[in-house]
């Protein structure tokens, strides 16, 4: 007998949710940052990340022909994801670094495994390891500073010398040619202090530059995006206004996020400090507004596939994330450690799941 | 009032807004009906009738075969014309007895008696077990055994289940709305049956008017109580109710009688109350017929064994070709190849939808994405089950939750991926059933 109806498993209705509206609303997310960083950077900024989201899609299409299987680049999860690693390069860098990465990216950190939902690890943070990795100077060297800013963002250097440049060259040479995270971790270095300092005629001028990361001007300008960096560490109130929509439209969880920025937070206000300044109860808000940490913990270390699925498991991810990120920033030797300490705990993202398995509702520990 | 709840869940839309306002309205007496020997949980009855027998509408056709299971009645006069394999409101096939009407309705007696209400506890149980009673929520737990715990477990609060929180069904809506007072009776009952202290009406707040109702019936009952429940699927669901309502736990695995909690439906309360009272059995209930098809959407006190094609052709047949035809509500309910399914006592709805919302898309690959396991309202990991199940992991899967999933439907609700969740969840629980009986 032929069926009349569709019969189909229960339940027959759905929220009309969909992977394609998930990936698309999570790059309407990122539009913001992306404005503030043409208004900062200029056009070179929306160039760049066209290039790396078209580089991804196109790559995603071929591999997907070769493979002979269907094309689902419409899906948006390549986009998002050329867009995430342009966001990861800063504007100074030559076209074809989005291309190479987002190729990459593509390649060997989403379509090896199976494309969307099979990659171990975020291919957009793959991407820019690879390319840190392959090209470091092209992916340090050449910021471009930003409208009516001081590479670092610490505006008001008279604030911190009146003549900086005459009184040390190589303090000038730092807070002029590079981003606030550089800043912070070379003055971590006790012997370019003294350097610093020797040139100044014995003034404390180390103390006086890492104080001023934490005043309010610098933080400003950490907030609004006045500063040197990556495109997507443009600025913290444009990535927190793209992750409230997230939130909002029930995309992104807070776990992740909450837990991440808070253990960065309580972190740096413990470690952050260094002889020779007034170890500033503003630390931690440097170090949640410097970097990749916004950028990092509300798009980034919040990707489904990479992260864990149970709630506990999530809040572990993030306090991972947030402990990795301070040792990198405040011990190792990278001024900045969002996306390696994400990769890192991407690869714990199984066995966090096996450990934090969830008691079923009305089960009691034994 | 402040509205409980439960853990998790969903929101769907409730579209109740179809036949949310039309009065029960009786159903006239069919041509035939088909009376289902399987509408319970438990062993099918076992018929006592032969084709070409004559019954009366209330005469006992089938007798239970075994405690949990339960009798059949003839729900209208006639002649058995057929005992034979007929579509089961879950799709399937399976054996039913049909009786062709005679067109006089002539019934047993329903002899009202005045002292039903101080009737000894064991004759109130026998006169439910006789009018072969289950469940009418849907899942059709012989009532019988639900109301005979062991000694060792006693039971102070009954919990009535007026939640309905399946999208579109109205039945127990209307039925609290219309008959306030044989329900409050039906819980009276129980509680003499289970000798329980407390009685408590679970009711979801799209339905305020019924629990302002209810209220209202209660003033004076100090041990009775409407619990208003914040809207939420799936809060009908025991589990979850007992906890919003009561606030307790039942064990994993076990059932709620462990927390010393009774819960029955709205309408199978009536059903009590009309077994012990007039001694009728359980041969008709209130089934919504509605969905954007239906021309008049109403709520039908329709005789069991009643064709799905009769009720729909009673309210005014279609304004749109029928894409899906679903048994019970959209969450859990079953979607039939055709009309030609019959009511049996769990049928709370027949719910029709047009072409485009039977369309579903294509199932993706999983995300990871967690919100199935962010809303399972029992704390489990569905996405991780249905992927084990795929894989044939059914050790990762029953340590997932494989065993304490109710089957919801969820997850599948929220999924991005429009993973058949509850399907592979099903596989999985027939393929571990398999594996216990290998050992």
């Amino acid at each position: 007998m032929k069926d009349k109806y569709i019969v189909s498993p229960a339940p027959h209705v759905h929220d009309k949710s969909t992977v394609k509206n998930v990936m698309w609303n999570v790059v309407i997310a990122l539009i913001p940052a992306l404005l503030f960083a043409v208004y900062y950077w200029g056009l070179r900024a929306l160039i760049l990340t066209l290039t790396g989201a078209i580089a991804a899609v196109i790559t995603e299409a071929i591999i997907q022909k070769l493979r002979k299987v269907p094309v689902t680049v419409h899906d948006g999860s390549a986009f998002l994801t050329g867009m995430l690693l342009a966001y990861n390069i800063h504007v100074g860098a030559p076209i074809w670094l989005p291309i190479v990465g987002a190729v990459f990216a593509i390649g060997v950190g989403k379509q090896v495994f199976g494309g969307l939902g099979n990659n171990p690890v975020n291919p957009a943070l793959l991407g820019r390891a690879f390319l840190l990795a392959s090209w470091p100077t092209q992916m340090t060297a050449g910021w471009v500073a930003a409208k009516n800013s001081a590479m670092s963002g610490l505006n008001n250097l008279s604030r911190i010398a009146t003549n900086l440049q005459e009184l040390s060259p190589k303090a000038y040479e730092l807070v002029t040619g590079a981003t606030p995270l550089k800043v912070a971790q070379s003055l971590r270095d006790t012997s370019f202090v003294a350097d610093i300092n020797a040139q100044a005629g014995g003034l404390n001028l180390g103390g006086r530059i890492f104080d001023s990361l934490t005043e309010l001007a610098t933080l400003k300008s950490l907030f609004w995006g006045n500063i040197g960096g990556c495109i997507g560490e443009v600025s913290a109130f444009a990535l927190l206004l793209g992750a409230a929509y997230l939130l909002y439209r029930n995309i992104i969880e807070w776990r992740i996020p909450l837990f991440y920025i808070g253990t960065v937070f309580v972190l740096s206000l413990i470690f952050g400090g260094i002889p020779g300044s007034g170890s500033s109860v503003m630390l931690p808000f440097f170090h949640i507004f410097a970097g990749g940490l916004m950028l990092g913990a509300f798009f980034m270390a919040t990707d489904y596939t990479t992260t864990p699925i149970t709630k506990k498991g999530r809040i572990i991810f993030g306090i991972g994330c947030g402990l990795l990120t301070i040792v990198i920033r405040l011990v190792g030797g990278y001024p900045e450690g969002v996306s390696y300490s994400i990769l890192l705990m991407n690869v714990f993202t199984p066995l966090i799941d096996k450990i934090t398995m969830p008691k079923p509702f009305g089960k009691v520990a034994k | 009032m402040r509205l409980k709840t439960f853990p998790g869940g969903i929101h769907p839309h409730d579209e109740k807004h179809y036949s949310s306002s039309a009065p029960i309205s009786n159903f006239p007496t069919p041509q035939r009906v088909i009376i289902h020997l399987s509408q319970h949980i438990g062993a099918p009855s076992s018929p006592i009738v032969q084709v070409g027998d004559e019954v009366l509408k209330g005469q006992k056709i089938a007798e239970a075969a075994g405690f949990v299971s339960i009798p059949q009645h003839a729900s209208i006069s006639g002649k058995v014309s057929k005992i034979a394999k007929a579509m089961h409101p879950t799709g399937a096939m399976s054996m039913a007895i049909e009786i062709t009407s005679d067109g006089l309705d002539r019934s047993v007696e329903f002899p009202d008696d005045p002292n039903y209400m101080d009737l000894e506890p064991q004759v109130m149980k026998d006169r439910i077990a006789e009018a072969g009673i289950c469940g009418m929520g849907g899942a059709g737990f012989p009532t019988i055994v639900k109301l005979s715990p062991p000694e060792d477990k006693p039971i102070d609060v009954v919990v009535l289940n007026g939640v309905e929180c399946e999208p579109y069904l109205t039945s127990d809506y209307r039925l609290m709305m219309e008959r306030s007072e044989d329900i409050i009776s039906g819980l009276k009952l129980i509680m003499k049956i289970v000798k329980a202290k407390k009685g408590v009406i679970g009711i979801e707040a799209n339905k305020m008017d019924a629990i302002a109702k209810m209220q209202q019936l209660l003033t004076k009952e100090s041990n009775l109580e409407v619990v208003g429940l914040k809207m939420q699927y799936p809060q009908g669901a025991e589990k979850q109710l007992i906890y919003a309502a009561t606030n307790r736990k039942v064990p994993a695995g076990g059932l709620p009688m462990a927390v010393g909690v009774v819960v029955q439906n709205v309408g199978t309360a009536v059903a009590i109350y009309e077994a012990i009272r007039f001694q009728k059995p359980l041969i008709d209930r209130i089934i919504s017929v509605t969905g954007s098809p239906v021309v008049k959407p109403m709520n039908l006190k329709a005789p069991i064994g009643t064709l799905y094609s009769d009720l729909v052709e009673h309210c005014g047949g279609t304004r749109e070709e029928i894409g899906k035809a679903i048994s019970g509500g959209p969450m859990m309910g079953f979607s039939l190849p055709s009309l030609d399914a019959t009511m049996t006592k769990g049928s709370s709805g027949l719910v029709l939808f047009n072409q485009k919302a039977a369309k579903s898309l294509a199932e993706h690959t999983c995300l990871r994405c967690a919100r199935c396991v962010d809303i399972c309202p029992m704390n489990l990991l569905p996405s991780m089950i249905a992927n084990a199940v795929k894989y044939k992991n059914l050790d990762l899967a029953v340590q997932a939750g494989l065993n304490d999933c109710i089957k919801c439907g969820s997850c599948a609700y929220v999924c991005p991926a429009q993973i058949r969740l509850v399907q592979y969840i099903d596989t999985g629980k027939i393929r571990y059933a398999e594996a216990q009986r290998k050992k």
